[in-house]
């Protein structure tokens, strides 16, 4: 073996006309931006006080750019399918060779699950969590930075795999034996297994931080059943993480050794079992499936009680309805497999089951229905996608019903129905929710609001995109078309793809409506400038703090006596109030371990998809080294001292003050 | 800061500092162990699933060995009994640095970590000897899922190993401050949790195969 392994300039896909333009565009944008930077002086700052930085508000903001860099990525490759399958009808070939194509949906499905919506739901729950609960900070803050930049690094990993090697080709489920060795000899699989074991990684860590964060660190009177429904949510979520994504690990590191060692879990040959593969896959993959949304029905209900100005109607039905789903979540994994041929009883107990989960469903959309009731809703923009939500993920619902009838899903299975029920749910559900939370959370994160006009324009070129795009896919499921296919030749079939085309480039104008709205706001960010920290009149203790928050988030932590403790104390006459005196805060330090260790890391994953060992094993040893080092390091902490905050806090209470006593009483009347 | 002075009794003066800090608003090393419990329920999940694929896969030998043919009850029984007590031993270890002796503490963890060597080594020597005949990793299902499952374990011995390495260096040097008693608390959960596991694999595996 050479020194540098399998690794070559032949690596480097020259021939692919596309991918080199990919390429130039990305080298050509990073250099501008790097020019940017280095014009500006901003180097400094962004190490300091980004990639180093352990405040849970700071990362969150990071997760969503990750997320939302990634979206692009991801769309880019959905309109790449979807016109490849517009052009190659008939019999035509299109401008997608198989082995490119197969890559494509891949990478789309990888990206999308794991490096787009898991970021973007991460990241609303960094900045928003511990705010709500009334904390500092998460329990452990240098944990929290390690974790994000685990899950940059699976990101940089799937990037990197468009300029050296090729990606997975196997879908993003990678079934075996499809993507053992003997089938899939090249780097792709690698890739796959190294981005999401780090990735996973990270997200593990976020899990057992934030279950830490939720049980020890409340603030003093929130019981758990006093605790925000987004929190409540994400709690459920974290504990499905905690509980599901050890199995990631496992199933990845078998295929690992199957794929690096010869072992035989999943191989045609020796006894190896490829099914075992697919039932921990899913063991796994089915949770998933709730840890993206149940943040996002949380979202749901602090929007529309926010701007219903109601209390959310339900609270602990609610709790429960979200636990129930978790639960449930892990009893249903069997139905992505109906077709493996377990006898009779065992796919209608995991189709009952699976039905019965539209029950806790249902109960949250029906709670979500009575709090508008006699409400007076403000249609906003969060409140146009959580109404938008409701409308598309019924129907997602609904076709979810009907394949968990293993009779019905021996028909649909793997064809385009099922294509059609997912991103049903998938994007009227969890991406719909994210859109509503950072619209929703946009100016408590960052300062200002956002411009209403290009929010709704593009709320409204995504959902009619998305019914345009998805409901031909439906009907041919119904029609016989099955998932994965590279060209068609099916005359019957054409006026729909050529329909779903259509609406996926609907969609694309709902991405840039808002990427236009992120400048159009940027640029009147004065006139949109957030100083009463609580624009929405908001029920939960996040928008008791500035916009964005002190790095301290609460100068003293509050008291909680109600769920919606913000309202409660705006109803009270206690917001607002001035302190006199405050004691010293204790605060994280930030560090450069978390990133540091995430490269070493990086490295050992890119040398081991390679087979450079000798580079392995010093990313791997240069990885545990620096975190054994940050474990024992005692000077992890620092003081903010009274009048630092006193100055702080004045300085915040002039620049807002005259907005809030206004804020406060228009509380008063509208509660009176 | 009124903390400080209930503190300054134990402990050297850099330990003490800390202390302080760590007692302003909650206890973090509560929290510490509480979140280090959370990461092990998370990996006694990942061993669940090697456990799940070794039920699925054991009898799936592929016309090779089965586990009556290569287990050495005697031989396990011996490595099961050195990890068994390292965990007494560890417990010793604890108590004697709640009780805030050094040399003590210094000495148990000294014989756990040998134990833990012993139980290692035996480990390796089976393996060594498993492949040396033919009956490596890559000749059938079973064995597959077999070193894997009981290598799961060894590889979290390893790195318990390594820690209790690093652990005794801080206490030599740092004394048992709270913060090093966390750590070594961390650990001590770490250990008896690979205790329990190593009971699972020892039926399971061993005991179940043999019979």
């Amino acid at each position: 073996m050479s020194f540098l392994g399998k690794l070559s300039l032949d690596a480097i896909p020259f021939h692919e006309p596309i991918l080199v333009v990919t390429m130039s565009v990305i080298a050509i944008a990073g250099l501008i931006i790097a020019g940017l930077i280095t014009k500006y002086k901003k180097w400094g700052v962004l190490w300091r006080d980004w990639i180093t930085s352990v405040d849970h508000k700071r990362l969150g903001v990071m997760y969503i750019f990750l997320a939302l860099i990634m979206l692009f990525r991801g769309f880019s490759d959905a309109i790449m399918m979807r016109t490849q399958l517009a052009l190659a009808t008939s019999g035509a070939p299109g401008y997608l060779p198989p082995e490119h194509y197969d890559q494509i949906f891949t990478a789309h499905g990888v990206i999308m699950i794991i490096f787009m919506a898991m970021p973007f739901m991460i990241g609303l729950m960094n900045i928003i969590l511990p705010l709500q609960i009334g904390a500092r900070d998460v329990a452990f803050p240098f944990l929290n930075n390690l974790s994000f930049w685990f899950t940059a690094s699976g990101a940089i990993l799937i990037n990197i795999s468009l300029v050296f090697g090729e990606f997975a080709k196997t879908g993003w489920v990678a079934y075996p034996p499809l993507s053992e060795l003997t089938f899939s000899p090249g780097v792709g699989v690698d890739y796959y297994i190294w981005a999401l074991q780090i990735s996973g990684l990270g997200t593990l860590l976020t899990a057992v931080n934030f279950l830490a964060t939720v049980f020890k660190m409340r603030a003093p009177g929130m019981t758990l059943m006093k605790m925000p429904i987004f929190t409540w949510t994400c709690t459920w979520a974290n504990i499905l993480i905690a509980a599901s994504f050890p199995i990631l690990t496992a199933v990845l590191t078998m295929l690992t050794l199957d794929r690096y060692l010869d072992f035989h879990f999943f191989t045609n040959e020796l006894g190896g079992n490829a099914m075992m593969y697919i039932n921990l896959f899913w063991a796994w993959g089915h949770p998933e499936v709730y840890i993206l949304v149940l943040p996002a029905f949380g979202v749901f209900s602090e929007i529309i009680s926010t701007f219903a100005g109601k209390r959310l109607f339900g609270y602990k039905s609610m709790v429960y309805a979200s636990g129930a789903i978790s639960i449930l979540g892990f009893v249903v994994w069997l139905h992505h497999f109906f077709t493996m041929g377990s006898s009779a009883n065992v796919n209608a107990f995991f189709g009952v089951m699976t039905m019965v989960i539209a029950v806790p469903t249902g109960v949250k959309l029906f709670n979500w229905l009575f709090t508008i009731y006699r409400g007076r809703l403000r249609i906003s923009v969060p409140v146009l996608w959580t109404l938008g939500f409701m409308v598309t993920f019924t129907v997602g619902g609904m076709t979810g019903v009907l394949l968990a009838i293993p009779g019905a899903d021996y028909v649909l299975h793997n064809s385009l129905f099922l294509i059609a029920h997912f991103h049903n749910t998938i994007i009227g559900g969890a991406v719909f929710g994210y859109l509503a939370g950072f619209a929703f959370w946009f100016p408590k994160a960052m300062g200002f609001k956002l411009n209403e006009k290009w929010g709704k324009a593009s709320f409204w070129c995504w959902i009619i995109g998305f019914f345009v795009a998805f409901m031909p896919l439906y009907v041919l499921g119904f029609l016989g078309m099955t998932r994965r296919l590279n060209h068609t030749n099916n005359p019957d079939w054409n006026i729909w793809l050529y329909i779903a085309a259509g609406g996926a480039v609907i969609i694309m104008f709902g991405i840039i409506s808002q990427v236009i709205q992120l400048y159009v706001s940027f640029r009147d960010r004065e006139a949109l400038d957030d100083t009463t920290g609580d624009p929405w009149n908001g029920h939960t203790l996040e928008w008791a703090t500035s916009s964005p928050p002190q790095v301290y988030n609460f100068a003293t932590i509050p008291h909680v006596d109600d769920i919606d403790a913000w309202t409660d104390m705006k109803e009270k006459g206690q917001a607002y109030l001035d302190k006199a005196n405050y004691s010293p805060i204790h605060m994280p330090k930030n560090t450069s371990a978390g990133v540091l260790m995430a490269a070493s890391l990086t490295v050992f994953c890119f040398s081991m998809i390679w087979h450079i060992w000798w580079l392995a094993v010093v990313g791997l040893v240069g990885g545990i080294a620096i975190f054994i080092k940050r474990c024992y390091t005692n000077d992890v902490d620092y003081y903010i001292q009274p009048d630092e905050i006193a100055r702080t806090e004045q300085a915040y209470n002039l620049s807002g003050a005259g907005q809030k006593s206004t804020i406060a009483n228009e509380n008063k009347e509208l509660n009176a | 800061m009124s903390t400080l002075s209930a503190n300054v009794g134990s402990a050297n003066l850099d330990s003490v500092s800390h202390d302080a800090h760590e007692h302003e608003h909650h206890d973090t090393s509560g929290d510490t162990v509480f979140g280090f419990w959370l990461y092990l329920m998370t990996d006694c999940l990942l061993f669940a699933s090697f456990f799940a694929t070794y039920a699925v896969l054991f009898m799936n030998t592929a016309g090779g060995v089965s586990g009556k043919d290569i287990f050495e009850l005697d031989f396990v029984a011996v490595e099961t009994a050195a990890l068994l007590i390292s965990s007494i031993t560890f417990g010793f270890a604890m108590l004697a640095a709640q009780g805030q002796k050094k040399a003590l503490t210094l000495t148990w963890l000294f014989v756990t970590f040998c134990l833990g060597a012993v139980f290692i080594s035996m480990e390796i020597y089976e393996f060594h000897h498993l492949i040396v005949n033919g009956h490596g990793p890559q000749h059938s299902a079973f064995l597959t899922s077999f070193f894997s499952l009981v290598g799961l374990h060894g590889l979290h011995v390893t790195a318990g190993l390594i820690w209790m390495t690093i652990m005794m260096i801080e206490v030599a040097k740092r004394g048992l401050g709270k913060a090093t008693i966390t750590r070594l608390s961390c650990l001590s959960l770490f250990w008896h949790f690979l205790d329990v596991v190593w009971i699972c694999v020892f039926t399971v595996v061993y005991l179940m195969g043999a019979m």
